[in-house]
């Protein structure tokens, strides 16, 4: 999709999503399916990579809203890392750091995994 | 009053992947009149939030619908008034979200309009169900 891309990976037994560019209402839903297909594969655990990920929109913190309480009630969890401060801001301000673990780096976000 | 120094306006369809323009637009104005990067990227979110409001909300992802942006700018603000002419909402209805609560329903919305009004100076509604909506946010030069 224009102006966005979802790219997966997986490390030790983690869902890598690696985000790039612009997510907003018009790119939302690629991240959507993203989420979709690994709820299907049954694989809960996700860290999403944030390095290349530009601008933030409401649209785009829905999609994390969406599926939480779903891959949680399955033993899993959405863990946010390497944001940039300007993408940072957009979670702060709407208080998902209280109810998201978000970490600075994928590697700190794939060990607390292996601490559950 | 100050006068308004400059207009721009820019009436477009009421689709998702028109948002970059708007965006593009707006932040690029917004340097132009001496807002830092910071700053500029606050307008530019606020206006997103509030044009996919619009898109999503007023017209119901109906794509033929115009959405309507115009931004004024004077020595000391910059204004910018996002109108449609669809469905409307009672602004004072919209409650700060309980992101707890919105996850444990499963909703996802419901975080524009708290966002606009965290991001600007100043944001006025002005509801008029099916004649005229408008959004009118205000950022202030410091």
């Amino acid at each position: 999709m224009e102006g966005f891309e979802v790219t997966k990976n997986e490390n030790g037994g983690v869902a890598i999503l690696n985000v790039k560019g612009y997510l907003d209402a018009h790119t939302a839903p690629a991240l959507e399916s993203a989420f979709q297909e690994l709820v299907d594969e049954k694989k809960f655990r996700i860290v999403v990579n944030f390095t290349e990920l530009s601008y933030i929109s409401s649209a785009g913190l829905g999609v994390f809203m969406g599926f939480i309480e779903d891959i949680r009630k399955n033993g899993g969890d959405i863990k946010l890392s390497s944001m940039k401060p300007k993408i940072f801001r957009v979670f702060d301000l709407l208080g998902f750091p209280t109810l998201y673990d978000i970490l600075d780096e994928e590697s700190a976000a794939i060990e607390k995994f292996a601490k559950l | 009053m100050p006068k308004t120094q400059k207009k721009y306006q820019i009436k477009i369809p009421s689709q998702a992947d028109n948002l970059v323009l708007i965006r593009d637009l707006v932040s690029r104005v917004a340097a132009q009149v001496g807002f830092d990067n910071d700053e500029a990227s606050k307008i530019e979110l606020a206006v997103d939030e509030a044009c996919t409001n619009v898109i999503r909300h007023a017209y119901g992802n109906n794509s033929n619908e115009v959405i309507d942006v115009l931004i004024k700018i004077d020595a000391k603000k910059l204004t910018i008034i996002v109108s449609d002419k669809g469905k409307g909402f009672e602004p004072d209805h919209v409650a700060v979200p309980d992101l707890g609560e919105s996850i444990r329903s499963g909703k996802k919305g419901g975080l524009g309009i708290c966002l606009i009004k965290t991001l600007m100076d100043k944001v006025d509604f002005e509801i008029k169900p099916g004649l005229k909506n408008q959004v009118k946010m205000t950022k202030y030069l410091s």
